[in-house]
């Protein structure tokens, strides 16, 4: 084809570098930012947790049953007489692989039951939507507690149980984004082109609704940390000797008169790593929100 | 005689709105017994205001939403009496360039995906050949082979609705549906896109039904024209002699109401002023449509529906004008026009 024939007006004008809005506005709010450090930091720590933990978490010493925090025991040491601290440093592995695990399930079938479901409409539309009002309408932890009571207890039960629970959650998200991407001129035009349903949903509907995707995965991540504490607290998560942040805090707590420390360090990361993963979500919906309408 | 490139036989589309409440269904009647016929490589220009029905004629010959009835033909090929899923494969054939290039390409693709993905559709080319078939439409449409990386959101409108219509053109389909191309676009930019899609015609030989509202445009374009209202097709025939001599009161008007550069002429044109509102299509007048807002409508207007009169200089007219009252008999409805004027 010769461009000789067209009007060539557009010369080629240097554009600013691609304009990564989303991370800029990101990085300007301070409080997602220093979240995601923390949460970062953990992650860290969770990594590194063999050369970082000062001592072997699972080794007893009957001379040390439930020091007061000083020099040998940063935080003190347990009922059996085990390093609180290093039983922290290790348990952030569990404790974040089993928030990993249970959004990872999650999303495997809300994902795709949301934008089958967004997509479709009909009466798919409806048998899925009369099924995840079904699910919803049980309280997440009591629905948890009776999966795992069913499946027996282990950790990976009880997030499978936590990943069933989430599961509408993120499939609403879904459907609710999709069914507002459906009506977009370009899915119309997609469809001029000749696109078919797979296509559509896989390229043109998924990538329009990962935005509310990610925020309430990540939110998410942050509940389903705290669901496997309260599961694990109960004895019904991961199982001695290993343990997560809850499963500390649930043989810490019958000593808390005596000694309180072990409790408190155990809920504060708990609820320090919840509220960074609450932070983070929230701070990517604000920047999100003003990327979709800058855009156009 | 050959093959048109499309022919459209008595066209309705329908939207169902619900019930009265006494159980009976709503219609709304969006296109009622449309009829057309584009020869290959040529132009129709379609106007008419918003909600007469001419939209949804552009997105009901490329079945994206369901005819009620009637038939659409493509060069031959049927596309309503085929399944749904079959209309698949001649979407290779028609294309569609929407209004709004701020809506019509996916945010979240590049322009090399946007202008890859018809050819990953309905060609079997390598990777190698696809990237350089988006090189040579991105030159052909003006925009720089560099911006294929870049996504929509970097680009102005006019840039937009250029990659659009490379989209659109990249697999050189015989039927391009142009729905108001132009009319999101700044003016300064519109000519440019004109040309474009002029330059574009000349080179692939595909035939464009042109629907606008901007009669400015139609007549830069299209050698031929029809005229719609409240879903009907009022006047049709060669742009100069619907221009210059329309046939039927509603294209006066219109005509009438493109304003002269020059106030002296200005002045002297016998304006066309329509009164009132479009009337609901839920419940259309009877007889001819038009007839609430005709300054010449007669009883026999209310009563029947008008026939198609031909019109001198080509074309036909749906009027009664012609047969009944002054009895134009094919002839312009200007001559009313500078009677009323002149009394």
């Amino acid at each position: 084809m010769s461009a000789a024939t067209v009007p060539s007006t557009i010369a080629p004008v240097v554009l600013a570098p691609p304009p990564s809005g989303f991370v800029r506005r990101f990085c300007r709010n301070r409080t997602a930012m220093v979240s995601l450090c923390l949460l970062v930091l953990i992650t860290l720590v969770a990594v590194f947790a063999p050369l970082l933990a000062p001592h072997d978490p699972a080794r007893s010493s009957l001379r040390a049953i439930m020091k007061p925090p000083g020099m040998r025991y940063l935080l003190g040491s347990d009922d059996l007489g085990r390093d609180v601290l290093s039983r922290l440093i290790f348990a952030s592995r569990l404790s974040l692989l089993a928030s990993v695990q249970a959004v990872s399930i999650a999303l495997a079938i809300g994902l795709p039951l949301g934008l089958i479901s967004g997509y479709v409409g009909g009466w798919v539309d409806t048998i899925i939507m009369r099924l995840n009002d079904a699910l919803m309408s049980f309280p997440a932890l009591i629905l948890a507690v009776v999966i795992v009571g069913l499946m027996g207890p282990s950790l990976s039960n009880a997030m499978t149980a936590i990943g069933l629970v989430y599961a509408p959650r993120i499939m609403r998200v879904v459907r609710g984004s999709t069914l507002s991407v459906r009506q977009e001129v370009y899915i119309t035009a997609a469809r001029a082109t000749g696109c078919g349903d797979a296509r559509i949903i896989l390229r043109h509907v998924l990538p329009n609704v990962t935005g509310p995707l990610v925020v309430q995965a990540t939110v998410l991540m942050g509940q389903a940390l705290l669901a496997e504490a309260g599961l694990s607290f109960l004895g019904l998560g991961v199982q001695p000797p290993e343990a997560s942040w809850g499963a500390i805090l649930g043989t810490a707590f019958p000593y808390m008169a005596q000694s309180p420390v072990p409790t408190i360090a155990a809920g504060l990361v708990i609820s320090v790593t919840v509220l960074c993963f609450n932070l983070i979500g929230d701070g990517i919906r604000d920047s999100v929100g003003r990327m979709r309408r800058s855009g156009d | 005689m050959t093959e048109p490139c499309l022919q459209v036989d008595d066209l309705h589309v329908k939207y169902d709105v619900g019930s009265t409440g006494f159980g009976r269904r709503r219609w709304l009647h969006a296109v009622n017994g449309v009829s057309l016929r584009i020869e290959p490589g040529e132009t129709l220009g379609l106007v008419g205001e918003s909600g007469s029905g001419k939209s949804t004629i552009g997105l009901a010959v490329l079945r994206l939403i369901e005819p009620f009835s009637g038939r659409v033909r493509l060069g031959g090929a049927d596309v309503t009496g085929i399944p749904r899923s079959g209309v698949r494969s001649l979407r290779r054939r028609m294309q569609m360039v929407f209004q709004d290039p701020y809506s019509s390409l996916n945010p979240s693709m590049t322009i090399e995906q946007l202008l890859q993905e018809p050819l990953q559709i309905h060609t079997d080319l390598s990777r190698g050949d696809r990237q350089a078939k988006v090189a040579q439409i991105l030159e052909a449409v003006g925009l720089h082979a560099g911006y294929a990386v870049r996504y929509p959101h970097e680009f102005s409108g006019g840039q937009r609705q250029r990659v659009a219509i490379a989209r659109a053109m990249i697999i050189r389909p015989e039927l391009v549906v142009l729905d108001e191309p132009v009319s999101a676009l700044d003016v300064s930019t519109q000519s440019q896109i004109l040309n474009l899609l002029k330059a574009i015609q000349d080179q692939s030989g595909s035939a464009f039904l042109l629907v606008a509202h901007d009669l400015a445009v139609v007549r830069l374009m299209s050698p031929r024209v029809a005229v719609m209202y409240l879903g009907e097709i009022v006047e049709e025939g060669p742009s100069g002699r619907v221009y210059d001599n329309p046939g039927h009161p509603y294209s006066a008007a219109l005509i009438s109401a493109i304003p002269f550069p020059d106030p002296v002429r200005q002045r002297a044109s016998g304006r066309l002023i329509l009164r009132g509102e479009l009337p609901s299509l839920l419940d259309p007048p009877s007889g001819c449509r038009f007839r609430t807002r005709c300054p010449f409508a007669m009883d026999i207007c209310a009563a029947e529906a008008p026939p198609r009169v031909p019109i001198e200089g080509g074309g036909v007219a749906a009027c009664h004008l012609h047969a009944h009252g002054p009895r134009l008999a094919g002839g312009s409805v200007r001559s009313l026009l500078t009677a009323r004027v002149l009394s």
